[in-house]
């Protein structure tokens, strides 16, 4: 049990969502007769479901600040008939219309900022406007017409030939540019572990035991390796490509997971959304400036749902009345599953992508055993309540934890000695 | 004393908590109509034994038997033991801050007919009840708009609604200033009389000795001793002895003044109420603090002396009017918090848990929370040099914990403080002011936060404590300024004077007449 202990550390809790999204895969596998584990089918997820992932590491940060965004599926569907039309109608090149996009959501962003830091609106009630607001103008914009995209713009979806890493080189029955990422990954993975020990061996005298090291460095190596497998090894069935490869859109999910978890947690900002959210009464007098934090996370998911709606554009190949309803409620979804409070203060970028998997393998898993979206619905509804429930159970029993409840029983007992009891050793 | 008998028997009461044994064969007698006290270092099992007696760890979850008026009860929930009648007063109030006091005295209890509330009636009855814990205010104010004093009777009169004969105060006074707290013994000396018990937990050594009956001491979840008012008498250093399980001869760690120039000097320093800006909080304040000084500001509560300080350190309450701030002769920007921390002024706030700390938070980030570019490279938050800051502030100020990477909500009181304190020494301040720094934290833990003060001050920082305890104050500044009202009413010598001179200078009063001989330190 000790040496259980001393593998998970203090993220036991994180690795409980990554079981929780293990078992239903090899659930799924088991029931499907092995449809989920395949390339196309996780090329599948991930185009799929790239939407909620990119807005889920914005809603994380807007939930721990303590606020929530409702207005993201409209934003991103207003977004998305702008640039759809500004490409179809206005000449503008496909990189012009991200960049307009982009810059579209941050003004949108800057709004629900303005009303929630300097106006001091709750962020329900801001973001609620915002939802219908943007809603009644991607209507009125587009005329509740389909607009369709241009070729290159299917890119960032996925949907076309070039909507994964492609082929070059030697053919050694993978794709090269998916292999090279899964190897550089494994590289930095053990160099970083290792250095990190080193270094804390070498500043305070103490660090993890070394096999510890090891043993996660190396189940993350499987991981990672079979992951690359699995993009990499199919066959491709569009024309002109020889192996299936990593999806675009995971492409950009892994870059913004990168350098949204720097963000969040190696920053000054990241660091200050989170005592913001955990004490907003303490954070100001720590030096923190509260509204300017409430408006840049405002202001970030906005930019986010924008390249979201725009990624789910270049997937749908056109920008349709519907697109982007009810999206805020699956994203919202993802983020409290992947282990975010409801009282703000906790939940973490990786967690929230989790968070965003699990659901995605259970609306994928459910579709390939052929029953119905409602069966979905009604499944990962559940699912949410139980996570939430784990999540409020913990904050009576004063733990802040989540899944880590269903593995209460991995986790040793802790010894955890009073204070008192510390004081008398300490006189003894 | 012909009706002594036993009102409450709590029999080899043991408990675990995974991994923890909170309390450990405890026994403990309570008589009839007695102020029957507890008291214990943090963590020490206290308010797990009154979680035990209440019903909030409902029978089955802990061993031993429990025994009142002779009969053993088995509660379930906090409701089956109101039942029985018994209440329990929680540190933490609950009022409802819009409704009135009437209803929140009845709430959860209110009486009907056909379903309706007489209003009246309930109001005439609140009335009375009110009138046993002299809280005299109309009965339909909101409970917002009352201090902590009176909201804390509200949950006294509250429980007496119920026709209670036992009463449980968790840390009644450890909010309330000398005044409220001996109204409130008071009351509870009523209450006695009128045949009520009452069990006190208390940190408040000599409020206890002067009003219990009778004090049981716990140390790590076993009982020490019962100690009867009537029979032994208490001696405090026997208290203490027996919570920290060693003899404290000293509760203040011995010091040596050794103030150099000056460091702090703040001039004509006006701020207005935000509230009510024709009010003064702060008007024309003058003080200064010499490095290497321990300087107190006493004052009632009320008197605005966190609201100064907030004021002063990043402009963080009230309107600015005017004044300024010099550190070391220079005269300095302290329009915001990062400005003053640039300027080397801290402000470690009251209330840990409220104003202080990010409880979510582990120890190692909430160290390095202040002063995040000390540990930055480049933009980014370097790891490695946050865990050296974090394990350095462990070992300096031996704040207890497994890790670094513990929550700070699983560290004891003092060792939050401490924590606390360490998060506000990483930013390298000249000047430390301490707001209420050993609040609710056992006497172990305030002797190390009293040690850390004096090692700061041999380092040649300037000290500032404000402290609602004047022993405290007594014990550990050199020198003590009053505040009162807005403005400062006298500037003593710490060794010069007593707690009654500052007490009238506290209430506005003026100092002693001449004729009194510790009149003599006041400058």
């Amino acid at each position: 049990m000790n040496r259980v202990k001393e593998f998970f550390g203090g993220s036991l809790r994180q690795s409980g969502m990554i079981f929780a999204l293990l078992f239903l895969i090899i659930l799924f596998q088991v029931l499907t007769g092995g449809k989920v584990l395949t390339s196309t089918n996780a090329m599948n997820i991930i185009n799929g479901n790239s939407y909620v992932f990119v807005m889920s590491m914005g809603m994380v940060l807007v939930i721990v600040i303590g606020q929530i965004d409702l207005s993201v599926g409209s934003v991103a569907a207003f977004v998305g008939i702008i640039v759809a039309l500004l490409m179809a109608n206005f000449g503008v090149p496909w990189w012009g219309g991200i960049v307009i996009g982009l810059l579209i959501g941050a003004a949108v962003g800057a709004f629900h900022g303005f009303f929630l830091a300097k106006m001091t609106i709750p962020g329900f009630i801001t973001t609620l406007a915002g939802m219908m607001l943007f809603r009644g103008l991607q209507t009125y914009i587009g005329n509740s017409q389909s607009i369709p995209t241009p070729e290159e713009f299917w890119v960032l979806g996925g949907s076309s030939a070039n909507g994964s890493l492609p082929d070059w080189g030697p053919d050694f029955g993978l794709n090269n540019s998916t292999l090279l990422c899964g190897v550089v990954a494994v590289a930095f993975l053990w160099w970083s572990n290792l250095r990190t020990r080193k270094k804390r061996l070498a500043l305070v005298g103490q660090a993890e035991a070394l096999w510890v090291t090891v043993a996660k460095s190396a189940l993350l190596t499987v991981v990672i390796a079979y992951a690359t497998w699995l993009f990499a090894a199919g066959k491709s069935d569009l024309p002109g490509r020889v192996h299936t490869a990593l999806p675009i859109p995971g492409v950009i999910v892994i870059v913004l997971a990168i350098f949204y978890h720097v963000l969040s947690q190696r920053t000054a900002f990241g660091r200050h959304i989170y005592a913001v959210g955990g004490n907003r009464l303490a954070a100001p007098l720590t030096g923190i400036n509260v509204p300017r934090t409430y408006f840049f996370t405002m202001m970030n998911m906005s930019i986010l749902a924008a390249l979201a709606g725009m990624m789910f554009i270049g997937r749908s190949r056109a920008s349709g009345p519907a697109d982007g309803t009810g999206w805020e409620l699956d994203v919202i979804a993802a983020v409290f599953v992947g282990g975010a409070a409801v009282y703000g203060g906790i939940g973490t970028v990786l967690g929230s992508l989790v968070g965003g998997l699990v659901m995605a393998v259970l609306n994928n898993g459910i579709q390939l055993m052929g029953l119905g979206t409602e069966i979905g619905k009604i499944v990962k509804g559940l699912v949410l309540l139980l996570a939430v429930t784990f999540d409020v159970m913990n904050k009576i029993a004063g733990r802040p934890s989540l899944i880590g409840r269903l593995m209460d029983g991995l986790r040793p007992k802790k010894d955890a000695p009073s204070d008192a009891a510390e004081t008398k050793a300490e006189t003894a | 004393m012909a009706d002594s008998d036993v009102i409450l028997e709590m029999r080899s009461i043991s408990k675990h908590f995974p991994g923890v044994k909170a309390l450990d064969d405890v026994t403990m007698t309570v008589e009839r109509k007695t102020i029957h006290a507890i008291c214990g270092e943090n963590g020490a099992g206290k308010s797990t034994l009154m979680k035990v007696l209440t019903g909030v760890w409902p029978y089955g979850t802990y061993s031993g038997r429990i025994l009142f008026n002779g009969e053993e009860m088995r509660f379930k929930t906090l409701k089956s033991s109101e039942k029985a009648g018994i209440a329990i007063i929680h540190q933490e109030l609950s009022l409802i801050p819009e409704l009135s006091v009437t209803e929140n005295i009845f709430i959860g209890n209110e009486s009907s007919r056909r379903g309706l509330i007489d209003w009246d009636d309930a109001r005439r009855r609140a009335e009375a009840i009110m009138g046993r814990v002299h809280l005299d205010v109309d009965p339909d104010t909101p409970s917002k708009n009352l201090g902590v004093g009176q909201q804390q009777l509200i949950e006294i009169a509250r429980a007496l609604s119920k026709d209670i004969q036992l009463l449980v105060l968790d840390e009644p006074t450890s909010a309330l200033n000398e005044e409220e707290s001996e109204n409130l013994l008071q009351i509870l000396r009523d209450l006695k009389a009128e045949g009520i018990t009452s069990i006190m937990i208390s940190h408040k050594l000599e409020e206890l000795v002067r009003s219990a009956d009778a004090i049981t001491i716990i140390r790590d979840g076993r009982t020490v001793e019962t100690l009867k008012a009537a029979e032994d008498g208490f001696d405090i250093n026997r208290i203490i002895r027996g919570m920290v399980g060693r003899p404290l001869d000293n509760r203040y760690p011995s010091h040596q003044s050794n103030a150099a120039q000056e460091l702090l000097s703040v001039k004509g320093w006006k701020v207005a109420n935000p509230i009510r800006p024709d009010k003064l909080s702060a008007d024309d304040v003058d003080f200064f603090v010499r490095a290497g000084e321990v300087v107190g500001f006493a004052g009632l509560m009320g008197a605005g002396r966190t609201e100064l300080f907030r004021s002063i350190v990043g402009r963080s309450w009230g309107n600015y009017l005017s004044g300024e701030v010099r550190v070391g002769g220079r005269a300095v920007d302290t329009s915001s918090v990062p400005k003053a921390i640039e300027a080397g002024i801290a402000y470690v706030p009251e209330d840990r848990k409220v104003l202080g700390l990010n409880l979510l938070d582990t120890v190692s980030r909430t160290i390095v929370s202040a002063g995040l570019k000390r540990v930055s490279q480049h933009l980014l938050i370097n790891n490695d040099m946050e865990v050296v800051a974090a394990e350095k502030a462990r070992d300096e100020l031996k704040i207890k914990t497994p890790s670094i990477v513990e929550g700070v909500d699983k560290l004891s009181g003092g060792n939050q403080q401490k924590t606390l304190l360490g998060k506000w020494l990483f930013t390298e301040p000249l000047v430390l002011v301490l707001d209420e720094p050993t609040r609710g934290i056992d006497v172990g833990a305030k002797y190390e936060i009293y040690s850390l003060i004096f090692q700061q001050a041999a380092l040649g920082k300037a000290i500032v404590v404000i402290s609602s305890e004047l022993p405290e104050l007594l014990g550990i500044c050199d020198r003590i300024y009053t505040f009162h009202e807005g403005r400062i009413t006298g500037d003593v010598d710490a060794k010069a004077t007593n707690q009654e001179e500052l007490m009238r200078l506290m209430t506005g009063v003026g100092p002693a007449p001449a004729n009194d001989q510790t009149g003599e330190g006041a400058s």
